[in-house]
């Protein structure tokens, strides 16, 4: 690799040599960038192998599934009969609760998701400061990454009585006005402020304890991004006369920024493989109860054209948005 | 904000004698200022961490209540009548006792060794892949690296059906059809997901590949030419000079790896169906409940709602409590290692 050579740009792989690395006796099989090369597939190759046999075919049969009728034979084979985008069309039009519970989680994600990003950077920049038992408030901050994860979460949840305490938690709640933020909505709502955005900012504050629990690893990415900051730039801030303020946008901010890209993403994926997500249970549905196996598929290749729809979008704005500093 | 309070306040022990009016007015107000801010964080954090704890705290509590407990109204949080039965309740609805018998643990064992085996083998491939990314120039390298992140966003939903029936009928290539003479079944047997996870392909392994790299990506180029010069061989480099480095973010690619293993419901549920796994039985304890109750009766009895709610806090109570011990004692692996993967592309 440190060898130089000017037949070729260093960094780019032509066609012509990319094949001649892997073809022994040939002109630049012997040269230490093709040695290195080689090492380097041999080194991935568990995941190229991984990679093609346990996600590139069975995302083909799956897509393939997802425009077929499948039945299952008797004994272990199944049947594709193709049908085209008849599954796609009946996922969105024909079943009664998939529509419904895509919008609906889909709305719910995109609002958890912006709440978890502010709610993680507000705590990080706490954490961050200095002050007694900070290790281990840290420590129970991120405690949700363990509290939340696998079957944890969904469990408490399938339960009616959950459903029944929380209702009735609600409405005793909102009769004695004990619960804060409904009477506050009231409130808003009779002095005529209370609007949509009000709305999904109560939705915010009502969400509050999934937010947190669902924040942990960001707020440690987030953290890190804090603590990379040099304090010199503080520091020559505060000689300027920059109160604290205008520090935290024009220093803070801007230094953690690049990270939002990958807590945005890490947190959108969180959000749409929970277990106790709706569409996840009604893809398992039609699929365990119905046995239908083609509508499961569609269903949930709409799903992660949704999540992808989603990544790209965010990514877009973040990029756009954000300035790379190099150092 | 710090470095102004901090500034201030070396400056006001030095001039106290000679403190004016306005002076003091000033550092008055920078006291009040630095009090109020911390009894507003201090409020804050505890608010927070209050509501992370509080449904343990709760959990831990109504586990130890004998079920009379539950429907006292006197009774909030404390138990009147401290009882451990409705551990061993649970432990037979969930395999980790014979009914009427003896503490066999088997569902937390199988739990253990299969989530050993499991991040041992992801931890393994992951490395190798990490480091293969990280220090390496190859053909199709970003193309590669692309997978990598599709592998993150892909929801192992999508591809859960057709990994199944990949399994029921396994083959590759027409290799073992070969040998056998016919594909195997390899549904009940955990080696499937040995195979995924050796070949980077289960629960979260994109994480780990991309957590992995960032830490390879570290370390200066000039400490492996050093040993090329040297004479040292690739795999020689990798393993005495890259790794023994690289120990503490294994070891917590490792404890994640171990941790989401061990409460993961949907590759369990898919992949180890022949053992008897603690979430996959947690999972199903509701269902499992009335046929425990009514076992000796002719009468169907409903289990009450509470009662039920009660059996799954002592469940969900049986699966974090070693989770948070280990946490406990590995909390700054834990951290530090995110804290590496989230520094600068």
């Amino acid at each position: 690799m440190s060898k130089k050579n000017k037949n070729f740009d260093r960094n780019r792989w032509g066609l012509r040599e990319s094949v001649l690395t892997f073809i022994p006796g040939s002109s630049v099989y012997g040269t230490m960038r093709s040695r290195q090369a080689r090492h380097g597939v041999l080194f991935i190759l568990p995941f190229i192998l991984g990679f093609l046999i346990f996600m590139v075919r069975p995302l083909v049969t799956s897509l393939m599934m997802s425009m077929s009728n499948v039945t299952l034979m008797p004994g272990e084979g199944y049947n594709m009969a193709p049908v085209g985008f008849t599954n796609y069309s009946n996922a969105l039009g024909v079943d009664p609760y998939f529509n419904q519970y895509l919008v609906e989680e889909v709305g719910r994600m995109a609002v958890n998701a912006i709440a978890t990003l502010v709610m993680s950077f507000v705590i990080a920049v706490i954490l961050n400061q200095n002050f007694r038992g900070r290790t281990l408030a840290r420590a129970i901050f991120f405690l949700p990454v363990i509290l939340a994860s696998g079957v944890l979460p969904g469990i408490e949840s399938q339960n009616e009585f959950y459903d029944m305490m929380a209702g009735v938690a609600e409405s005793v709640g909102s009769a004695s006005g004990v619960n804060i933020s409904a009477s506050l909505r009231n409130l808003l709502s009779i002095s005529g402020i209370g609007s949509g955005v009000f709305d999904v900012l109560f939705e915010m504050i009502d969400a509050i304890y999934d937010i947190v629990m669902a924040s942990g690893i960001q707020i440690i990415v987030f953290l890190s991004g804090l603590q990379a900051i040099s304090p010199s730039l503080y520091e020559a801030a505060d000689v300027e006369g920059c109160s604290a303020w205008e520090a935290f946008w024009k220093i803070t901010f801007p230094m953690v920024s690049p990270l939002l890209l990958v807590n945005t993403i890490y947190t959108i994926i969180d959000f749409f493989m929970k277990n106790d997500n709706r569409v996840m249970e009604r893809i398992n549905e039609v699929m365990y109860s119905k046995f239908d196996f083609g509508g499961a598929s569609a269903m949930s290749w709409i799903y992660f054209g949704v999540a992808i729809l989603f990544i790209a979008i965010s990514s877009f704005i973040i990029t756009k948005g954000v300035h790379y500093y190099e150092d | 904000m710090k470095t102004k309070q901090k500034a201030a306040a070396p400056a006001a022990t030095a001039n106290a004698p000679v403190l004016r009016g306005r002076d003091r007015k000033y550092i008055f107000k920078m006291k009040v200022k630095k009090y109020a801010i911390s009894i507003i964080r201090a409020l804050l954090l505890f608010g927070l961490c209050f509501m992370i704890i509080q449904p343990m705290l709760i959990r831990l509590a109504t586990s130890l209540m004998v079920e009379s407990d539950l429907y006292d109204s006197t009774i909030v949080l404390l138990p009147r009548n401290v009882t451990l039965d409705n551990y061993r309740i649970v432990a037979e609805l969930t395999d980790l006792k014979t009914i009427g018998g003896s503490w066999t643990l088997r569902s937390l064992l199988n739990t253990l060794w299969t989530s050993l085996l499991v991040s041992v083998c992801q931890v393994l491939a992951c490395t190798l892949v990490g480091y293969g990314f990280a220090r390496y120039d190859f053909p199709l390298k970003k193309f590669w690296f692309g997978c990598v992140v599709l592998l993150i966003i892909v929801p192992p939903q999508t591809i859960q059906t057709a990994l199944y029936m990949q399994f029921a009928a396994f083959d590759v290539l027409g290799i073992i059809r070969a040998l056998f003479g016919h594909p195997l079944n390899l549904r009940t047997s955990i080696l499937p997901y040995v195979l995924m996870s050796l070949t980077c392909m289960g629960l979260k392994d994109g994480l780990y590949i991309y957590m992995l790299r960032q830490y390879f990506r570290g370390i200066p180029k000039s400490l492996e030419e050093a040993a090329y010069v040297d004479g040292c061989s690739t795999l020689r480099t990798f393993g005495e000079i890259m790794l023994p480095d690289a120990v503490p973010t294994i070891a917590s690619c490792f404890l994640f790896s171990f941790v989401w293993q061990w409460t993961d419901l949907f590759y369990s549920r898919n992949f180890l169906s022949g053992y008897s796994i603690y979430s996959v039985q947690l999972s199903s304890i509701v269902s499992r409940m009335s046929r425990y109750f009514n076992a000796g009766s002719d009468v169907a009895q409903v289990v009450p709602n509470a009662r039920q709610q009660q059996l799954i806090f002592v469940g969900v109570l049986i699966c974090c409590i070693p989770l948070i011990i280990l946490y406990c004692f590995t909390q700054r692996t834990f951290v530090e290692s995110i804290a590496m993967s989230g520094s600068k592309e």
